[in-house]
């Protein structure tokens, strides 16, 4: 019976991180599918959204909803704005050179957040929110929150994406960008807005990272990043229902890990997976496979 | 004949500046005129020129992305400093030994990392390079061994300017032969076209494993060097910032130029050096550099296209400046 408990809680624990996985996959996932780049920046975004979240909340004395918002906007817009600076020019260059271009920005983000905010990790403001005991099981209230929130975050995207008019256009400059404006859609509008939401989805990771770890620092964006981008290539990078799918494995299996095996292994593993997984299948679980033109 | 002619002209003229360069540099240590300070940056640059261009075979004439040359670089520098700290012999013999083993150990991760990159390709294989290199450091913190996350400490300080600068050219020689060969048109082949390529005969998967494996070899030779130059070995220093920062020496060269790479290397860590005394400001400075310099590239201006436009005046002006004496 304990074994069992001991199981279901470690699968909870690893639902509660994958879906902050998931959250900032589904950012990479979407910029991935329209522009063809790896956006290294937006792990930095992630911290972006924690330090607003936590300016919001400690300088500004928000309430926790009110600090989520502000945090999403302020992020949302700075994507914007990266995306318009940093990547808009190399879009007809080599890919290779929007990367570095990315990586540059990720760096420029890490340092000017270290400068303002200086090395020393910050406490997040905790929250008080009393567990929920079923049958044993204790589930925390953030666990809780974090599952109901980015649930309802993903539900509302796939509708988004599936049947808004804004929705149809990004999957369209998604498959063909040059046919896309040919039907009369603004590619750069769509662009754009698909940097603001990945960006605010990224944001929510964050906060909802902070939460869980409660503390904050400039470089807290790079490993979460990082992971949540091999979630995305997991998944099947580009397929926003893969984003969701391999952001919940990954965190499942670095819990069950670090429940059973070695917490210094975890990562080891989920990089071990990863690899497992494109050899075996190459586009990702739910990537389908192109086979080269001749 | 002509032909020929001017490639061993070409051959003594890098020859030249090779030894020139090495002349220079010797002199102004041994008189005092660069400074033990200098010449640590003198050497840390070398280091990161014979990493860039081992890399620059496998993402610049492969194609191929590649961000775990990090950990090639940490399975060399690891190997060959076990092996100094270990044996007993004169460093005369030691050394090359542990920089030949800690290669040939690097070679092969370089093999069985090479054949993922049979089946993927494009940002599939970065990312499993990604996950290779990860491991590796992850490895490396976890063996009792490697001294774990409190690194490996005592390795002899073997690696001088001499051996830096040696080293490092005879890896820009040989890869420079080895991608003038047959073997190198056959990689460039397999970068413009692999169905092409295969079509007239060439083994692809025999060529894309062959350039891993080169590649990493090379890295373990110069994390070798690097080992002995530190004399400490930290699993941190080779996380994957580390491959990024080499990849962007080797993109910011132009990919398919080692002239461009060593540029960009010597460049690149100078600035980074002389940022320094900026202290915290270093690294946004650094980074809205590397964003510029990227957007100029996208506008046609490089340091090829400046130094053309220079040259470009300098004739122009001694064109008119002949004219006006003509007259």
């Amino acid at each position: 019976m304990d074994g069992i408990l001991n199981f279901l809680q470690q699968l909870i624990n690893g639902l509660h991180i994958g879906s902050i996985y998931a959250l900032i996959a589904l950012g990479y996932t979407m910029v991935y599918g329209i522009v063809k780049l790896i956006n290294f920046a937006h792990g930095d975004i992630m911290m972006m959204g924690a330090y607003f979240a936590f300016i919001g909340l400690t300088m500004i004395g928000m309430p926790l909803w009110l600090a989520i918002i502000f945090s999403m906007i302020l992020c949302a817009i700075a994507g914007v704005i990266i995306e318009k600076i940093a990547y808009k020019p190399l879009r007809s260059a080599p890919r290779i050179w929007a990367l570095i271009s990315a990586i540059g920005v990720s760096f420029f983000l890490e340092n000017l957040f270290l400068l303002i905010f200086k090395p020393d990790p910050k406490p997040f403001p905790p929250m008080n929110i009393k567990p929920i005991r079923i049958a044993g099981l204790q589930i925390s209230g953030i666990t809780i929150i974090t599952l109901l929130l980015s649930f309802a975050i993903m539900i509302g995207l796939d509708i988004f994406i599936k049947s808004t008019r804004t929705g149809k256009a990004m999957r369209a400059a998604s498959e063909d960008q040059g046919a896309a404006s040919l039907m009369g859609i603004s590619v750069n509008k769509t662009i754009s807005i698909t940097f603001a939401i990945g960006s605010a989805l990224g944001a929510l990771g964050g906060i909802l990272f902070a939460v869980a770890y409660p503390q904050i620092d400039p470089y807290m964006g790079v490993m979460p990043g990082l992971k949540a981008f091999v979630a995305a290539v997991l998944g099947g990078i580009g397929i926003i229902p893969g984003a969701m799918l391999g952001g919940f494995l990954l965190g499942i299996a670095e819990s069950l890990t670090k429940g059973y095996l070695s917490t210094r292994w975890a990562d080891a593993v989920v990089f071990g997976i990863l690899i497992v997984v494109l050899l075996v299948k190459p586009s990702g679980i739910l990537g389908k496979n192109t086979s080269e033109k001749v | 004949m002509i032909k020929k002619f001017k490639k061993s002209s070409e051959a003594t003229q890098a020859a030249i500046v090779f030894v020139a360069t090495f002349i220079i540099l010797f002199a102004g240590i041994q008189l005092g005129l660069i400074s033990s300070y200098q010449t640590g940056i003198i050497i840390s640059v070398l280091i990161n020129i014979s990493l860039a261009v081992s890399l620059s075979l496998v993402t610049g004439y492969l194609g191929e992305l590649a961000l775990g040359h990090a950990g090639f670089m940490a399975i060399g520098a690891y190997t060959a400093g076990l092996i100094t700290l270990n044996i007993n012999l004169s460093p005369m013999i030691a050394f090359p030994f542990a920089l030949l083993i800690g290669g040939l150990i690097t070679g092969l991760m370089g093999i069985i990392i090479g054949i993922p990159a049979l089946r993927l390709r494009g940002d599939y294989l970065g990312i499993i390079t990604l996950g290779f290199g990860e491991i590796i450091r992850i490895i490396l913190n976890n063996l009792t061994i490697t001294g774990g996350p409190k690194g490996l400490s005592g390795i002899p300080k073997y690696t001088n300017f001499i051996w830096a600068y040696w080293v490092t050219t005879i890896i820009v020689i040989v890869i420079f032969l080895l991608m003038n060969s047959r073997h190198g048109r056959a990689i460039n082949a397999i970068r413009e076209n692999e169905i092409a390529a295969e079509s007239v005969g060439i083994p692809v998967a025999y060529y894309k494993t062959f350039a891993f494996a080169v590649s990493a070899f090379f890295a373990g030779i110069s994390g070798g060097l690097y080992a002995h130059y530190l004399t400490q070995l930290y699993p941190k220093k080779f996380d994957f910032l580390y491959s990024i920062e080499i990849l962007v020496i080797v993109v910011l060269g132009g990919m398919k130029s080692l002239k461009g790479t060593i540029i960009a290397a010597i460049i690149l860590g100078f600035a980074s050096e002389y940022l320094r005394r900026y202290a915290e400001y270093r690294m946004i400075i650094y980074s809205m550099l590397l964003i510029a310099i990227i957007l100029l590239k996208t506008k046609g201006i490089t340091l090829k296209s400046i130094k053309e436009m220079i040259l470009k005046t300098l004739k122009k002006n001694k064109e008119t400046s002949t004219i006006e004496g003509s007259e």
